[in-house]
């Protein structure tokens, strides 16, 4: 008769486990919004991008045995102009190696946005198709993602990079993969 | 009630009509454009998530609606159109997920859950005292009577 008992506890137990399922989504920081990539630890996608400003021309081929990040902006993008102080720092003092794609943008607004808000980047490439975004399996600017110097992405951001990040999330990375 | 048909079938329509697919997306061939539409119809919207990209007006709906019908145009099948959305974005854009280890759960608990609640109202059913079956005899019957005539 025991078991018949221990039965009786089957919808606390039941309870519990849901809750617990459901405490995970109360924490902060989760956004059930964010998707994961697929693309981690598969080679970065191939693009070949004018320049900003009739620069040289921005292609994956550039990034060849080098630790890169790649972040996806846009001056029509509110984030982007919130996360502008974390990529000036991370830039001035030479932390990352910064590569910018304005996504679906003029070229002159985007020139305009970098004058006002500083220009982080080694170097810009236009996507105004939006289609190497696309390849990236970006769906909301801004994003950035980390490719190693075997040309894999490795790390992926959605949305603006606060000093949080570079503190839990791309120091550690930036040590996983051996950047001197 | 012909004129709810009538109204319900009216809101139908517009429903169709309220397909985010633009008239210079459209491909000429209309074969080529309604499987298009069907391809459309099972992929979810990144940005609003709970869309269709055939139902989303936004950007990135728009592209790749323009892809679907380029990969189509290309001469890809279905299934190679819609694995070259979830190359990029998973399998988080089908809005009707595959059916695979990681999803089992989500497929067939359902199942499970009914399962058990079946098997639990049978083991309830078939442990419930049966219900005493043997007729009255006559010393019973008149007392039974008795009370009967003494509630009237």
């Amino acid at each position: 008769m025991t078991w018949r008992r221990a039965l009786y506890f089957l919808p606390l137990v039941a309870f519990l486990a849901l809750a617990a399922y459901f405490l995970r989504g109360l924490a902060p920081g989760y956004d059930p919004q964010v998707l994961p990539s697929v693309l981690i630890d598969k080679p970065a996608p191939t693009f070949d991008l004018a320049g900003l400003k009739s620069a040289t021309p921005l292609t994956n081929r550039d990034f060849a045995g080098e630790i890169v990040f790649v972040n996806f902006f846009a001056s029509w993008c509110a984030p982007c102009r919130g996360e502008s102080p974390v990529l000036m720092d991370l830039s001035r003092r030479n932390v990352i190696q910064l590569y910018g794609i304005d996504y679906k943008d003029k070229p002159e607004d985007a020139i305009k946005f970098l004058q006002e808000f500083g220009d982080p980047y080694r170097r810009i490439g236009v996507d105004e198709s939006g289609r190497t975004a696309i390849n990236f399996g970006v769906y909301g600017v801004p994003e950035t993602y980390a490719i190693d110097r075997a040309g894999r992405i490795r790390w992926r951001h959605v949305g603006p990079l606060t000093t949080q990040v570079v503190q839990t999330e791309i120091m550690p990375l930036l040590k996983r993969l051996g950047a001197s | 009630m012909i004129r709810v048909l009538a109204a319900a079938a009216i809101l139908l329509g517009l429903a169709h009509a309220a397909l985010a697919v633009e008239p210079s997306e459209m491909l000429p061939d209309p074969k080529l454009e309604m499987r298009a539409e069907a391809i459309g119809k099972q992929l979810r919207c990144l940005v609003c998530q709970n869309e269709s990209i055939e139902d989303s007006g936004a950007d990135l709906a728009h592209d790749l609606r323009v892809i679907i019908r380029d990969r189509l145009k290309a001469g890809d099948t279905d299934a190679q159109a819609i694995k070259y959305v979830v190359d990029r974005y998973g399998d988080f854009v089908l809005l009707k997920p595959p059916v695979e280890p990681a999803t089992y759960l989500l497929w067939f608990s359902p199942f499970a859950i009914l399962a058990i609640g079946a098997a639990g109202a049978w083991l309830y059913i078939r442990r419930r005292p049966a219900p005493p079956d043997e007729p009255l005899d006559l010393n019973q019957r008149r007392k039974l009577e008795r009370l009967l005539l003494d509630d009237q």
